[in-house]
């Protein structure tokens, strides 16, 4: 079976004050129809210019996307026209941000909002799409859904925020659906509520799911598969337990033992010494060799690219595989 | 059990708000009615979710802000009934590390300058002995003498937080309130933070009240743990009791949320429905049971107490009487 999604050695650069920033360097991977794919990392590490590269929606300037493919349903969406993007996106693949209040215009009600989009991409009249936009409130588990419709965003929760924009989103059935730090703004047991909302969603409508967040819990609960990025790429990928049970890159391990767990005790938390790089001017070869604890003498001369280390697990480091690297 | 550092009776803080056209005046009682000490040397956790007054609680008990009621007594003085005047002299020995790193340093003083300025408003250094007492608090929190020109745009988000550690620890103080210290960072920093923070109470003796919304940060840091819930504490215990075998329904919910680290283990079904009701018309008697699965008819009707049920363990909730 075909990919839904299929990323291939994605470059991106931001050109900002004669300095070029390589926000990407060489990201591929894949999602499955009807699996959730997480990416997991800190901040600057571009996960969220992946997503945002998948609908093509990287500001230029200062962003371009400089090389790779992103295979959609059998189409190359960097090879298509900006008309051709345009129905795609909010159709076949739609996408929740992390705030919702600033992704809801302030000044239209709920319904006004969501109607619009079925209209656009449905072709429904007016009254037809405000009913079927009070239908998707009520699928999300919204009480008093028609009251809602009408109601301006300022006066709903957070947590009710996020539900209308996933309303809104799914209410064209999108084959993928791009959900970046969805509910990173909210409290931990609303966070649940989405969660399990957005679980739901996916078994009843078969959508794919494009997930990504900082929050490792987040990643456990959700995904199937897990790709975890460092400083522009991805230095491991693996099926969720498998990666929770047994990371490999020394990043991945680092990233683990630094978490404050709430099911176990520890006394001091493991550190990765060092900061994050400056991607203007990233390290030669592996991007985190200054910062390992294991590097040895390729890591500083060329960039490993992903060995397979199991079924299904791939592990960008010359801890793994041969130097084979390409300089 | 060692002495109290600091005992908080009753404390509470109503802010008046006006609301819509008609300008009706309203209250909103964010904290409201809270009871608590902190011993020497340990870290008191206070967790909860946005709204809970987790935050007003800090500023409260440093008198940052005026109480509506209660009594705040850091070693036996009523921080709460004396004069702005006589609070002063007192300020060095309970400071705050801020959660905002890039807003609570001034951008146009030097990190000599900011870690000094404690120094220099308590007059506890001569001006010529100044700048060696900020290199070794910048030395203690893992900066560098280098550092001391500088201005905080220089530094990266976790340098910042140790920028604003040195300074809290400018005063020698004895109680040190963290309010979110590491909810702006990344966790392999905030693993760094967290570490530091905990050896600086090692090797000073600090207390800290240690506020924040992350239960695995909490979780790691304190010795004791009060769960807030619109404006009161609902449970209250040592952290490994606590953490074992959560008492309060609020507290076995909020815990349930917390989504496990490891994948095969599926959430326990306690998921909490609704969002939080607002602090100005909290539900009456017990505020949580409008969202309770466990509510007994009594919840509606009459509050319950804060009282404890076993050694060092409390709890608000009429299923323990």
């Amino acid at each position: 079976m075909n990919p839904l999604l299929s990323v291939k050695d994605l470059k991106v650069h931001f050109l900002t004050a004669g300095r070029t920033v390589r926000a990407l360097d060489g990201v591929s991977f894949e999602i499955e129809e009807g699996k959730t794919f997480g990416l997991v990392g800190e901040t600057g590490c571009g996960k969220s210019v992946t997503a945002l590269s998948v609908l093509r929606l990287i500001p230029f300037p200062p962003g371009k996307i400089m090389g790779g493919e992103i295979h959609f349903r059998g189409r190359n969406l960097l090879a298509l026209s900006e008309d051709e993007i345009r129905s795609i996106r909010g159709r076949e693949i739609s996408m929740i941000f992390q705030e919702p209040m600033t992704s809801l215009n302030p000044v239209f009600r709920i319904g006004e909002q969501m109607s619009e989009v079925i209209r656009l991409h449905q072709g429904l009249a007016h009254s037809q799409a405000w009913a079927k936009a009070e239908e998707m409130l009520e699928r999300v588990q919204i009480p008093d859904a028609r009251r809602l419709a009408k109601q301006f965003p300022h006066q709903l929760s957070g947590g009710m925020r996020q539900r209308v924009m996933i309303a809104m989103e799914l209410s064209c059935h999108p084959y993928l659906l791009i959900a970046d730090e969805p509910t990173t703004a909210l409290d931990v047991t609303i966070q649940a509520q989405i969660l399990r909302l957005i679980k739901e969603m996916k078994k009843e409508l078969h959508t794919s799911i494009l997930l990504i967040t900082h929050d490792l819990g987040v990643i456990a609960e959700m995904c199937d598969r897990v790709g975890v990025m460092y400083a522009g790429s991805i230095v491991e990928e693996a099926g969720v337990e498998e990666i929770f049970e047994t990371p490999q890159h020394p990043y991945t391990q680092g990233l683990w033992g630094a978490i404050p767990r709430i099911d176990e005790e520890k006394e001091a938390l493991s550190v990765i010494p060092g900061m994050v790089p400056d991607l203007s001017n990233p390290p030669a070869g592996c991007r985190f060799h200054p910062r390992c604890a294991h590097r040895f003498e390729p890591c500083d001369q060329s960039a490993p690219s992903l060995f397979s280390v199991g079924p299904g697990h791939r592990v960008a480091c010359f801890l793994y595989g041969a130097r084979r690297g390409h300089d | 059990m060692t002495e109290a550092l600091l005992q908080v009776q009753g404390l509470k803080k109503h802010f008046p708000v006006t609301r819509g056209w008609r300008e009706e005046k309203v209250l909103v009682r964010a904290v409201d009615g809270v009871d608590f000490s902190i011993r020497r040397g340990e870290t008191l956790g206070l967790v909860g979710e946005s709204g809970c007054g987790k935050t007003t609680v800090g500023r409260l008990i440093l008198r940052l802000i005026d109480p509506t009621e209660g009594e705040v007594l850091f070693e036996g003085r009523n921080l709460a009934s004396l004069e702005k005047k006589e609070i002063h002299p007192l300020r060095r020995f309970f400071q705050i590390i801020f959660q905002d790193p890039f807003a609570s340093l001034n951008p146009r003083m030097t990190v000599s300058e900011i870690v000094g300025r404690p120094m220099e408003i308590h007059g506890l250094s001569e001006r010529s002995r100044r700048e060696e007492k900020v290199a070794g608090l910048l030395q203690s929190v893992g900066l560098m003498r280098e550092h001391l020109g500088r201005y905080p745009h220089e530094f990266s988000g976790g340098q910042r937080q140790r920028i604003g550690i040195a300074r809290a620890l400018a005063t020698q103080p004895s109680l040190i309130v963290a309010d979110e210290p590491t909810s702006a960072l990344d966790v392999s920093v905030q693993a760094q933070i967290l570490n530091l923070l905990k050896k600086l109470q090692r090797d000073l003796g600090l207390t800290y009240l240690f506020i924040s919304h992350n239960i695995g940060v909490v979780r790691h840091i304190s010795d004791r743990v009060a769960v807030m819930y619109l404006g009161k504490i609902v449970e209250m215990g040592e952290k490994k009791i606590l953490f074992r075998s959560p008492a309060h329904p609020y507290t076995k919910a909020l815990l349930a949320a917390v989504p496990s680290l490891d994948p095969k283990r599926k959430r326990g079904e306690v998921i909490l429905e609704g969002d939080v009701p607002s602090p100005i018309k909290p539900p009456p008697a017990c505020r949580f049971h409008t969202r309770c699965s466990d509510a007994l008819p009594k919840c509606r009707e009459e509050e319950p107490l804060f009282h404890q049920i076993e050694d060092g363990r409390w709890i608000s909730c009429h299923l323990y009487p």
